[in-house]
């Protein structure tokens, strides 16, 4: 019965005919299921096989806004079922619906190429917002923890909810964008294109830039926020995440870095004040 | 019979259900609300913005816990991270009893996020009590369990929903949280008098109701709890209260969600119908006496 109710519909949302062996749907579920005067078993079936995806399509389309402007309405829908049907909820919660898409956007390129690294920025970044909602907070680092620790030791973590994303489209204003109701990005059709002109083929991601971003993904005072950082300060958050003590992962952060030498310190120290004062720095377990 | 240990001897009134569209006008305006009832699941998180408006929340009121993903009929046994959450949860809220559905919707961990109807065999109901008696245990809290509304029937089935209900919950011992909308919406769907389902349960384990809206389709109808409560289920919800006595109601309504007093004002239309039930019992005891 549960895998009746949650096959993948057919076309015009109904329930397959045919059954996975080949024989009538109608046939596999009529020793299970009454008829009554109004409905055939089948089409009692098929009043759970709608509700499950209607419900679990829905859920993904609350929770992922962004990818389905960019990748426009067909495409974003056979994406989501391929999702749900590959990666069945395995969560009493629907807030965890979408946890392995970005996972699942790499696995299976089909469903979103050409544009498969844009849409896994915009996944990976709508999945962050998720963590960041409702994701566990812990103490954070006190100031008095840092000024009295020796560098060379102290070891920190970043909190739960927190999620440094390295990127390559700006997908941080994009998904704003779309949040707020842009005008320019409201359409049926994806944002993203394939023209073809004279032999010659040219993707385009739209208003969805290509750029290399570092960007956390955070909350303070329980609302959501997205913060871009620099190279160095990703590396430096990267390394403390990683567990080294804090001067080997200033060591690291700066090695290679554009910065000059005497400029470097104070950006750290910038850094870390910024880090310190939204609570991004918890002392590790 | 409305107080009763299934909801911890409480008699809270009428309430509705906690719904995002209403925080701010909740948390701004502080309206009189008798309790609220929160979905469990929205609350099992580690942190955030759900558990700041609950705290808030539960200075000013009363909140009872409803879940939709225990699925005491799914063969699978309770998963220890899901109870230790809710158990988490419900020392927050400190809430009186806890509700959840009588249905079935996973299998090995694949979780359809729906409330499907069970075969009702007195297998299924010996498994589900049992179910329902390990959950009840770790949360120490008491369970009253809610008959859903139905789409589907199945052929294995020994005996009659109303019978199903009251087998299980004789077997684990717990209370009814009884949806008059769903009585009503199966009822419709599957030919059976609303009237017998509610002569026949046992009256005095029910702890709470629920009201609801539905839509009716062509050939079926639809527990949707987006539309005020149609007519025939305030006369069941008269019924209903005049069998148990004045209990706990909750009305549902959870999408197209309107004004926090559009559906404050809905539940409290109750109020008229527990009036016209509670006369209607004082007259049948009079005429008892008298006779």
């Amino acid at each position: 019965m549960h895998a009746a109710i949650t096959r993948p519909l057919a076309d015009g949302d109904v329930t397959q005919r045919t059954w996975s062996d080949g024989r009538p749907t109608a046939e596999v579920i009529a020793p299970l299921v009454k008829a009554n005067a109004r409905l055939e078993a089948i089409e009692r079936l098929e009043i759970y096989n709608r509700m499950y995806w209607f419900r679990l399509l829905d859920s993904v389309a609350e929770d992922c806004p962004g990818l389905r402007a960019f990748l426009g309405e067909p495409k974003f829908w056979a994406l989501a079922q391929a999702y749900l049907t590959t990666y069945p909820s395995r969560s009493y919660t629907l807030r965890n619906l979408c946890s392995r898409l970005p996972r699942f956007i790499a696995e299976q390129p089909r469903w979103t190429k050409p544009f498969t690294a844009a849409a896994l920025d915009i996944a990976r970044f709508e999945w962050a917002q998720i963590v960041a909602f409702d994701g566990a907070a812990l103490k954070p680092l006190t100031r008095k923890a840092v000024a009295t620790a020796d560098p060379e030791q102290l070891r920190v973590q970043l909190q739960p909810y927190l999620t440094l994303l390295r990127l390559n489209h700006a997908v941080d204003d994009y998904v704003m964008a779309v949040k707020r109701g842009d005008s320019a990005l409201r359409a049926e059709a994806s944002q993203a294109v394939v023209q073809r002109r004279g032999g010659k083929t040219k993707e385009s991601t739209g208003l969805l830039k290509a750029e290399k971003i570092d960007v956390v993904v955070h909350r303070s005072e329980e609302a959501l926020y997205y913060k871009r950082i620099e190279p160095e300060a990703a590396r430096l958050l990267l390394a403390l995440a990683a567990g080294l003590p804090l001067a080997s992962a200033c060591g690291r952060a700066m090695r290679g870095s554009r910065l000059p030498e005497a400029e470097q310190a104070e950006k750290i120290k910038q850094w870390f004040a910024l880090w310190m004062r939204l609570g991004w720095l918890c002392p590790r377990e | 019979m409305p107080a009763n240990r299934f909801n911890h001897y409480t008699e809270l009134g009428i309430g509705i259900g906690l719904r995002v569209p209403h925080y701010r006008h909740i948390l701004t305006e502080k309206p009189s609300v008798a309790w609220f009832e929160i979905i469990s699941e929205n609350f099992m998180v580690d942190a955030g913005r759900p558990l700041q408006v609950l705290d808030q929340i539960l200075e000013q009121y009363q909140v009872v816990q409803h879940g939709v993903s225990m699925y005491f009929g799914s063969a699978d046994r309770p998963d220890r991270t899901h109870l230790q959450r809710l158990k988490t949860l419900v020392k927050r809220t400190k809430t009186p009893w806890l509700s959840d559905h009588l249905c079935w919707g996973s299998v090995d961990g694949n979780y359809t996020h729906d409330l499907l109807p069970m075969p009702y065999t007195f297998e299924a109901a010996r498994r589900t009590a049992e179910k329902i008696r390990e959950v009840r245990d770790f949360l120490e809290v008491p369970i009253c369990v809610e008959n859903v509304s139905s789409y589907m029937e199945f052929h294995a089935s020994e005996m009659t929903e109303w019978e199903f209900l009251a087998e299980v919950v004789e077997l684990a011992d717990c209370g009814i949280l009884l949806d008059v909308n769903n009585i009503y919406v199966s009822s419709r769907n599957h030919d059976f008098d609303p009237y017998t389902y509610i002569n026949e349960i046992p009256h005095e384990r029910v702890g709470q109701m629920h009201v609801a809206g539905h839509t009716k389709f062509e050939k079926y109808i639809l527990d949707t709890h987006d539309h005020p409560v149609l007519d025939p289920v305030w006369k069941l919800y008269r019924h209903a209260t005049e069998k148990c006595g004045v209990t706990a109601t909750l009305l549902e309504w959870d999408d197209r969600i309107p004004s926090f007093d559009e559906v404050h004002n809905e539940a409290l239309k109750a109020n008229q119908f527990i009036d016209q039930a509670t006369s209607a019992q004082k007259s049948r005891k009079k005429r008892a006496a008298v006779g």
